[in-house]
């Protein structure tokens, strides 16, 4: 009990009021907000149709999501660090389009049969890479507007994609680019593993990591980071080619459980990647939000869309109840985490 | 990271010789110098440009001076590149917080230098639970009371500059540079900030303290160093030298503070502007447990002050006065006329002007010019239909920046370019724009010089003289004296009223809360 008198007397001469751990707490739990929302959809789901919770439909929901999945950890590495990429959103079709043009023979599509098929996914990757850099260089380098920059590239990628695919869709592609699409191991398939892998990769080096922290520091007070000795501009711009590199992935992934790339892939999708991110708590003003909250903020999209399609959802009506969907996502989180959205 | 090499008895801690330094065609520095010695803290005074923030960048290795040594007991100064070596031997607090609002306290503290796990792959991942405890260490070595796991946006500016101070002496350093630590501090925070410094004083560290107020520097400094005009113009001791003797190196030519000479008190005639009755501050966090509702009058020609500390509700009545802040219950009313509760607009249109708290938030939009920021308040005076005309706008700014005094080349200025005293005048002439009847200031001379702070002052006497009436809302004595009385608020009360004339120390015991 002594101790604990002792406790109250250091209170007494405190400072100020302290907020004290119970910040960290509430930190936490907003991490954890959207869980009982995703609960009370499996629920629904299960009493719309008891089909939602079979094997095949959840593992139909997770490989449809983690190809976006990985756009929405890409944008919000982007948005922690303080900036934004609209151009992911192109990348995610331009990167393995790029491939299939250089691999897939000419004839019946726009190919060019230059390349042996085993290239497709070292050159997918490298397409991420370049236009990585390329935002770098015009954002952190030059310094222009990331929003309009990215903004632009997403305009300039999406034309160079209709230009070399002739705004024609490329079919036939290898083998090496079909793998992490369509091979299932233990009956789930690829993709799932990688996505759920990259983003366990994301928690911890976010969480965990110097430079994941940075991002952090960049995004919440740039001149402070520079201050405590970070490399603002090689952090930001190796972020962008992160970023870009894992649109390119999700890109792969799509196109290989398709067996082609459309001149429309990801066309669009960058509205869904911000809605994800905002609803699982990541602040569009940087500095703030976790790869865990931006992944249940996508779980939760496309659990409430999938329990939609079982309910019969008419397709038409579809696209009109995706944006109430993420508009009354946008409340619920606000609601649950009793704070304005930034 | 470096050691840190032994100080040399026989050498000054800090010594900064000859040293020039110049951007483009400004000359910041011309053969300024610096002596400091360990163990004392030394007060660096000078006014707005005289080239204190410019040596203050070259003490902490942010910039390199042109010509001109800087050495740490009798060791050069380290590489511009090498930080560790220049955070080993100085840190600096600045007005501008280097904090990052999303990060816990105790990560903002160890911010890229995190505790690391055990050995293997561990030892690339942080350990939250080390970090925190050495924070929590750091800050208990340090006697900072301060909760680890908060996060740093919501500390006050008090605990921000003590998390900075802790932060600091982490890395070693034992020199630190305090860069107006009380503009944003009340009274009571202030003697607080004081009592750490004696305390950090005698546990061998040395401050350079930077200041406008001069009373504060002979509370708390040994030494002092005045600049002007890029140069260094007079050193010695606190004790040795007369605040007239410092103001006169500071300024050039002797001015004395002027004593303002005691005033007939305003006759019971003159007709009531403003009359708040049975108001009950609320505060922005918590409440006034002790709240108690207010009623008072000021009168055409008088000058009224609001006393108190932070947390005394003397901001938060001011506000309620102008409609920043609602007021339920009691009633506010200007030349007769209620005004509803929480309204800008219904208190500006009744003629009211308002200098508020912190000019940087709500005084001014920093990126328009000083005739847009001036004439802010009066839209429909520049032209009808809602059009602005850019002369008449222009002329209006003209007159203002003349009656002030505000050092610009013209209304165009973007005001963030101008110093802070300037800043504070083009606030103010936002506030008298509007001709108002009653003029509201909140602590109106906080982070200006003493030259622009006698330019305000005798604004509030012009615009008294001209018939309105002005409530001043502050801490500092100096605005107090211009009262022709003050209301002492503590805790949301009002405890004691003084007419002009009172004693320094009882009215800063009845603002201490300590009854007599």
């Amino acid at each position: 009990m002594s101790g604990t008198r002792v406790e109250s007397e250091v209170d007494v001469s405190a400072v100020a009021p302290r907020p004290g751990s119970r910040g960290v707490v509430l930190a936490r739990l907003r991490d954890l907000a959207l869980v009982p929302a995703i609960i009370a959809i499996a629920v629904v789901g299960y009493a719309v149709n008891p089909v939602f919770l079979s094997s095949d439909n959840l593992i139909n929901i997770l490989q449809t999501m983690s190809e976006i999945g990985l756009l929405v950890l890409a944008q919000t590495l982007v948005l922690v660090a303080g900036k934004m990429d609209l151009s992911l959103e192109s990348t995610f079709g331009l990167a393995p389009g790029v491939a299939a043009w250089l691999i897939v023979p000419a004839g019946v599509t726009h190919g060019l049969g230059l390349l042996p098929g085993w290239t497709g996914v070292p050159i997918t990757l490298a397409v991420g890479v370049v236009i990585g850099l390329v935002n770098g260089a015009l954002i952190v380098r030059f310094g222009l507007n990331g929003f309009v920059v990215t903004l632009g590239m997403l305009i300039v990628l999406r034309g160079l994609l209709t230009g070399i695919s002739g705004g024609q869709t490329f079919f036939g592609l290898p083998d090496s680019m079909l793998y992490i699409g369509t091979t299932l191991w233990l009956g789930v398939p690829v993709s799932i593993y990688l996505c759920l892998l990259l983003f366990v990769i994301g928690i911890l080096v976010l969480g965990y990591t110097r430079l994941g922290r940075a991002l952090y520091a960049i995004g919440g007070n740039v001149d402070a980071a520079r201050a405590a000795g970070i490399s603002t501009d090689r952090v930001l711009w190796g972020t962008l080619v992160v970023a870009s590199v894992l649109a390119s992935l999700g890109g792969l992934m799509l196109s290989g459980r398709l067996a082609s790339v459309a001149a429309a892939q990801g066309n669009g999708a960058i509205f869904t990647v911000f809605a994800a991110a905002v609803i699982g708590g990541v602040s569009l003003n940087g500095g703030r939000g976790t790869v865990f909250g931006a992944f249940t903020g996508i779980l939760l999209l496309y659990m409430i869309q999938n329990v939609l399609t079982l309910a019969g959802v008419p397709a038409q009506w579809i696209a009109a109840l995706n944006g109430a969907i993420i508009l009354i996502a946008l409340i619920v989180s606000r609601i649950t985490s009793g704070k304005a959205q930034e | 990271m470096t050691a840190v090499p032994a100080v040399r008895q026989s050498w000054p801690l800090v010594l900064a010789e000859d040293v020039h330094k110049r951007y483009g065609t400004t000359v910041a520095l011309d053969g300024a110098g610096i002596s400091i010695t360990a163990g004392r803290t030394h007060a660096l005074v000078g006014r707005n440009g005289a080239g204190k923030s410019t040596l203050v960048a070259i003490l902490t290795g942010l910039q390199a001076p042109d010509s001109g040594t800087v050495a740490f007991g009798g060791e050069p100064a380290p590489n511009l590149a090498d930080r560790d070596g220049w955070r080993a031997r100085v840190a600096c607090v600045y007005q501008r917080s280097t904090i990052i609002p999303q990060l816990t306290v105790a990560e903002n503290v160890y911010l890229n230098r995190h505790a690391a796990r055990g050995g293997g792959i561990g030892r690339r991942l942080i350990s939250w639970s080390e970090l925190r405890r050495r924070a929590r260490d750091l800050l208990q070595t340090w006697e900072v009371d301060v909760d680890v796991n908060t996060l740093a946006g919501a500390l006050s500016v008090e605990q921000r500059q003590l998390v900075e101070i802790a932060r600091a002496l982490s890395f070693d350093a034992r020199f630190i540079i305090l860069d107006e630590p009380t503009a944003q501090l009340d009274a009571p925070a202030i003697s607080r900030l004081f009592d750490r410094m004696r305390g950090l004083q005698e546990r061998g560290v040395t401050f350079l303290y930077i200041s406008h107020h001069l009373e504060e520097i002979y509370r708390i400094c040994d030494d002092v160093t005045v600049f002007r005009d890029a140069r260094r113009v007079a050193t010695g001791l606190v004790a040795e030298m007369e605040p007239r003797e410092v103001v006169a190196a500071m300024t050039g030519d002797a001015v004395a503070l002027i004593e303002r000479a005691p005033r007939p008190p305003v006759p019971s005639s003159a007709p009531v502007v403003l009359s708040v009755r049975d108001v009950r501050v609320t505060a922005a966090e918590g409440t006034f447990e002790d709240a108690q509702s207010i009623s008072f009058e000021v009168r055409s020609g008088e000058v009224v002050g609001l006393a108190g500390g932070g947390g005394s509700g003397k901001r938060e009545m001011a506000e309620a006065v102008v409609g920043l802040r609602p007021h339920p219950g009691g009633t506010v009313s200007v030349d007769g006329r209620v005004l509803p509760s929480g309204s800008v607009k219904a208190a500006l249109g009744a003629g009211v002007g308002l200098v508020p708290q912190d000019r940087h938030q709500q005084g001014f939009v920093s990126g328009l010019s000083i005739a847009e920021n001036i004439t802010m308040t009066v839209p429909d005076r520049l032209g009808r239909y809602g059009v602005i005309r850019p002369a008449v706008r222009d002329g209006l700014a003209r007159r203002l920046i003349g009656d002030l005094d505000v050092k610009t080349p013209g209304p165009e200025l973007d005001v963030a370019a101008l110093s802070g005293g300037n800043q504070q005048k083009v606030v103010m002439g936002r506030a008298l724009a509007n001709d108002p009847r009653l003029l509201v200031l909140i602590q109106p001379t906080a982070g200006v010089d003493v030259r622009s702070k006698e330019t305000l002052l005798d604004v509030v006497d012009r615009v008294r003289e001209a018939g309105s009436a002005v409530l001043v809302a502050s801490d500092e004595l100096d605005d107090l004296r211009t009262c022709d009385r003050v209301l002492v608020m503590f805790g949301g009360r009002v405890v004691a009223e003084f007419a002009a004339g009172w004693s320094d120390s009882e009215l800063i015991a009845a603002m201490e809360g300590i009854e007599e």
